[in-house]
């Protein structure tokens, strides 16, 4: 991918983020925005309390921007389509966080843990796991990332987060870890 | 009888790494024979001596000799007379049974001795013949070993191809406990997943085993750095050593039949790609230089060449190059698959077993042999996750990994395809077996 699409991208990705923020936050079905409505529960009460005992300022609202952003690195799961190595399109803007929060925060180090589903040999799923790993790192990287931050490795099919042989469970297992070191 | 293998496999046992009690025990279950199997008949082993024998020698020649599915074991409750040698055989009892063979035998204290001594004949019925027949001195904790010698020289008297009974497995078990926590085990038994020992245990992967053409080291990849890198071990003594720390993903060692070098796969440069690493000189080759997947190295039986899986077709295919030629100088040797994966020659350097999903559509990976001089195929097995074939160093079957009801076990199919087993696995997923070399 050119650096001109990219930026192409990322501009569309912006004009879109409103938007996106307000389907991320309502959509309840999925493991991650069922994270999500957890640690955004606590963080609720906890604001309200801060209300109470310090009404009228200001300092502890968050912008939109940073809500944004808050919500885009609680995402740390990236889900993957059966023999594809690429990241999906609708995962770059959280990507774009990820490596903004990263070129922000130089000390930061992250693992990125890529893995298969069972369907085809362990070895070329292992090939496969780091490829899909690497699709994310690149993108981090062209992003803002530096590349002495990100560790990377391929768990293969040996690590799959749910058991069975079932698609919904090949579809769970697809997938790059963003792991904080 | 080499008497060093049973104390080597005691050694093995109680040098692992991490020592525990439970492993998987593996039992054989025939889930598929020939057609007309050879008749034969192997009468109990007399025991001359005082106590209880801890193992039946003539039941665990019989179970060798189903297991592969070529004969059919007289049922003991059928036979007219029990001989014991030689002098009370009546070929007649046994034609009027339609045996083809004969198998007697009896065990002896050794004189002076706490060791055993195993008489054993082998007649051909319709010949009348003596075929063979040897006395065969061990322990008492060697009569199994024993046994398998026996079934060994029956197999080899009746069909020509010298019996892999006597040979190991090396498989990997995964025992999940919960999300966070799963238990890695490299485990060793005996072909038919008896005496099973841990030569390995860790919360991390352990992957890919490969024996040393010797017997007596295995190299395997191991995360319990965090990262996949690859390992030799003495299996006797336990002793071993990390060989590789290059960046990235290092995986897929591989012995080469030599015994010199180690085939392995690196990404160290961006791409997986093939390596050789001098055992000797630790010196590093790059074999292949390719941006896309290079992985699933094996070698030809002259140590000169190395078969290995490629994507850069746009799908896994399978493909062949020679040592020190260019990395563009490769092979194609399959075509009409939409994914070929991980192959190996068999001991006739023609036939190529290898893993086979035929088309996109259908994510079905199964067993199959192509013979790259007719371009003949044949598909070996019939389930549809069916992965990590090895073959028997006689070249008589191929042991994989698949699943039944959800779990991981290791299947064996004969390589024609005709009769088939299965070792099941009493705990966890059982994979990745790898079929030891002749070990004497």
């Amino acid at each position: 991918m050119t650096k001109q699409s990219i930026q192409t991208i990322k501009m569309g990705l912006m004009a879109f983020s409103l938007f996106a923020l307000v389907a991320c936050s309502s959509s309840g079905d999925t493991d991650e925005s069922g994270a999500m409505g957890s640690e955004g529960s606590s963080s609720s009460s906890s604001s309200g309390s801060t209300a109470r005992t310090n009404p009228g300022s200001t300092s502890g609202q968050l912008s939109q921007q940073e809500i944004r952003a808050q919500n885009a690195l609680r995402q740390t799961v990236f889900y993957f389509d059966f023999d594809i190595a690429e990241f999906k399109a609708s995962d770059r803007e959280t990507l774009s966080y990820h490596a903004r929060d990263l070129a922000a925060n130089s000390s930061k180090r992250i693992r990125l843990e890529g893995h298969a589903d069972e369907r085809g040999t362990r070895e070329y799923n292992l090939a496969l796991g780091e490829r899909r790993a690497n699709s994310v790192l690149n993108y981090l990287i062209v992003n803002g990332a530096s590349r002495s931050q990100i560790e990377v490795v391929s768990y293969g099919e040996e690590r799959p987060a749910q058991q069975g042989q079932s698609e919904n469970a090949y579809g769970r297992n697809r997938r790059v870890e963003v792991v904080a070191r | 009888m080499n008497l060093s293998k049973a104390l080597h496999s005691f050694l093995a046992g109680t040098l692992c790494l991490w020592s525990i009690a439970a492993n998987a025990e593996l039992s054989i279950q025939i889930t598929q024979g020939v057609d007309n199997p050879i008749p034969i008949a192997v009468v109990p082993f007399s025991w001359q001596g005082t106590g209880v024998l801890s193992e039946d020698v003539s039941q665990i020649v019989m179970n060798d000799l189903e297991q592969v599915g070529e004969f059919l074991a007289l049922s003991r409750s059928n036979m007219l007379s029990l001989p014991s040698d030689e002098s009370q055989v009546y070929y007649r009892d046994w034609r009027i049974l339609a045996q083809d063979y004969l198998l007697v035998g009896k065990i002896d204290r050794t004189p002076g001795s706490q060791l055993v001594q195993v008489q054993y004949e082998f007649f051909d019925i319709n010949r009348e013949m003596k075929l063979a027949g040897e006395v065969l001195t061990g322990s008492v904790t060697q009569l199994r070993d024993i046994a398998h010698e026996i079934s060994n020289v029956v197999f080899e008297q009746v069909t020509g191809t010298r019996g892999a009974f006597t040979t190991e497995i090396m498989y990997v078990v995964a025992e999940y406990v919960n999300p966070e926590l799963t238990y890695f085990r490299l485990e060793k038994s005996d072909y038919d997943g008896q005496r099973a020992q841990v030569l390995l245990e860790s919360v991390e992967p352990i992957m890919s085993p490969s024996w040393s053409p010797t017997g007596r080291d295995v190299a395997y990849v191991s995360f319990e750095t965090d990262l996949p890198r690859i390992y030799i071990q003495n299996i006797a003594t336990g002793d071993r050593r990390q060989i590789t720390n290059y960046p990235n993903l290092n995986s897929s060692p591989e012995w080469s039949p030599d015994g010199t070098k180690l085939a392995m796969v690196l990404s160290k440069d961006g791409s997986p790609d093939i390596y050789v690493q001098d055992l000797t000189t630790n010196q590093l080759i790059q074999v292949t230089d390719h941006p896309l997947i290079d992985t699933e190295p094996s070698w030809t039986a002259d140590s000169r060449s190395i078969v290995f899986m490629s994507e850069r077709t746009g799908q896994p295919q399978i493909y062949q190059i020679e040592l020190g030629a260019s990395s563009f100088d490769v092979e194609r040797l399959t075509y009409d698959c939409f994914q070929c994966l991980n192959a190996q020659f068999l001991p006739d350097g023609v036939n190529l077993v290898h893993v086979r999903r035929e088309t996109r559509q259908d994510p079905n990976y199964q067993i199959a042999v192509l013979n790259i001089e007719t371009l003949r195929i044949i598909t070996l097995t019939s389930t549809s996750l069916d992965e990590s074939p090895s073959v028997a160093p006689n070249g008589s079957m191929v042991m994989y990994g698949t699943k039944f009801n959800g779990r991981g076990v290791l299947d064996a199919v004969s390589i024609d395809g005709t009769v088939k087993f299965r070792l099941p696995s009493t705990q966890g997923d059982v994979r990745e077996p790898a079929w030891s070399p002749f070990l004497n």
